[in-house]
């Protein structure tokens, strides 16, 4: 110990409470990632690319959920898109669609 | 009919193997009818921890094959009239292994044995995942570390949707946690992650807590499970976990490492 740590008692968080803590947080996602069918990454990763093919993406913000339900099963697919004004002035990749 | 029970977590070196040996052992000396198989394919580990190495003739892989009958593999115990084991190969290539083959062994095993305990290997391929597939319930074998923690609750996800209960809609394979190489010391000064931790990460009921013990590496040293040394504290925890397997309710006792006063070190020494 030196003498400088002998003066500074503010309260260290241990490594063990670090460690615990990193855990809650990474298998928080990981139980997520793996709570749906296999097929779920692939898909949500071939909707991305389509979408790109016509409007520009920024980053991976497309989220694919699919709800199990008795009655009804659901897949709710949320794509967060650019604001209108970059939308417009973007002029993004000519889209095979509109090529006439 | 026997129970299948799976020890597993993910991770190598965690003390699967060890766990398998003690387990199986003290259910034996407890009168249960216990068989502990080997999956661990290519590396065979068991026999050597259950001091059987020398009479191993054929394995498991050759019964899957069909070169060898399931009775001239199994090789009973010397100390325990109720334990056998059945050794893996150490040569052929993963792929020996087959899910109808495992399927066959075991509904044989079924009808003579009341515990049929499966050492996995590490990871989640193939000799993993048959090794959790057919089983009524899993011995998570866990570390207090991170990498070791992460492992098993990727393992539970496993248990939970790759398993024959799973595919089948049955109901699931009962997880028990094992948490080894506990030390109570480096807990206590905040360098290791509390049992409580561990607890409330992957919330499935606890089987028993091992202390960090040489006695475990005196154990394999001589091919003697470590449940026969009910004076070690490893041993009497493993004692306490078995138990608990056959639905016993015990009290949950936090075991240090054997630590030897001054004066037994010198008797010791001398002896
Ligand atoms: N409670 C323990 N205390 C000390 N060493 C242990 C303990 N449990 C296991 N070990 C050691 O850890 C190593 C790996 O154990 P093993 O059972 O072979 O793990 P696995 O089968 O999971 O790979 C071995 O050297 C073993 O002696
Ligand atoms: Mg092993």
């Amino acid at each position: 110990m030196t003498l400088l740590s002998f003066f500074r008692r503010t309260p260290r968080v241990s490594s063990a409470q670090t460690a615990k803590e990193r855990l809650q947080i990474l298998l928080a996602h990981e139980r997520q990632d793996r709570s749906g069918p296999d097929y779920l990454p692939l898909l949500q990763k071939e909707i991305l690319e389509v979408i790109r093919k016509y409007i520009q993406v920024p980053g991976e913000k497309v989220e694919v959920k699919l709800q199990r339900g008795a009655e009804m099963s659901t897949l709710e697919i949320d794509i967060e898109l650019p604001g209108a004004q970059t939308l417009n002035s973007k002029r993004a990749v000519p889209s095979p669609a509109f090529a006439r | 009919m026997a129970k299948i029970i799976v020890v597993t977590s993910g991770k190598g070196g965690v003390g699967k193997t060890t766990s398998t040996a003690a387990l199986g052992a003290g259910l034996a000396m407890r009168g249960k009818k216990t068989v502990v198989i080997d999956f661990d394919v290519g590396l065979r580990n068991l026999d050597m921890i259950m001091g059987c190495e020398r009479r191993v003739v054929f394995d498991f892989i050759n019964v899957i094959q069909g070169e060898a009958k399931l009775h001239q593999a199994l090789i009973k115990d010397r100390r325990l009239e109720n334990l056998s084991i059945l050794p893996t190969s150490q040569t052929r290539d993963k792929d020996a292994l087959t899910r109808e083959g495992v399927e066959k062994v075991l509904n044989e095993l079924r009808n003579d044995f009341d515990y049929i305990i499966c050492d996995s290997p590490a990871g989640i391929e193939r000799g993993a995942h048959l090794a959790m597939y057919f089983a009524d319930e899993a011995v998570v074998v866990t570390n207090p570390e991170v990498s070791s923690v992460r492992d098993s609750d990727r393992v539970l996800g496993l248990l939970s949707s790759k398993t024959r209960r799973a595919e089948k809609g049955e109901e699931p394979v009962k997880p028990h946690l094992l948490l080894t190489r506990y030390d109570p010391a480096r807990v206590a000064k905040g360098d290791m992650m509390k049992v409580e931790d561990v607890l409330e990460i992957l919330s499935i009921p606890l089987l028993g807590i091992i202390p960090e013990s040489p006695t475990v590496l005196k154990a394999s040293n001589i091919g003697t499970p470590v449940v026969f040394d009910k004076t070690s504290n490893a041993g009497a925890a493993y004692a306490d976990a078995v138990s608990r397997l056959m639905g016993e309710q015990i009290e949950m006792r936090v075991l240090g490492p054997e630590r030897r006063g001054f004066l037994q070190r010198l008797l010791w020494r001398t002896a």
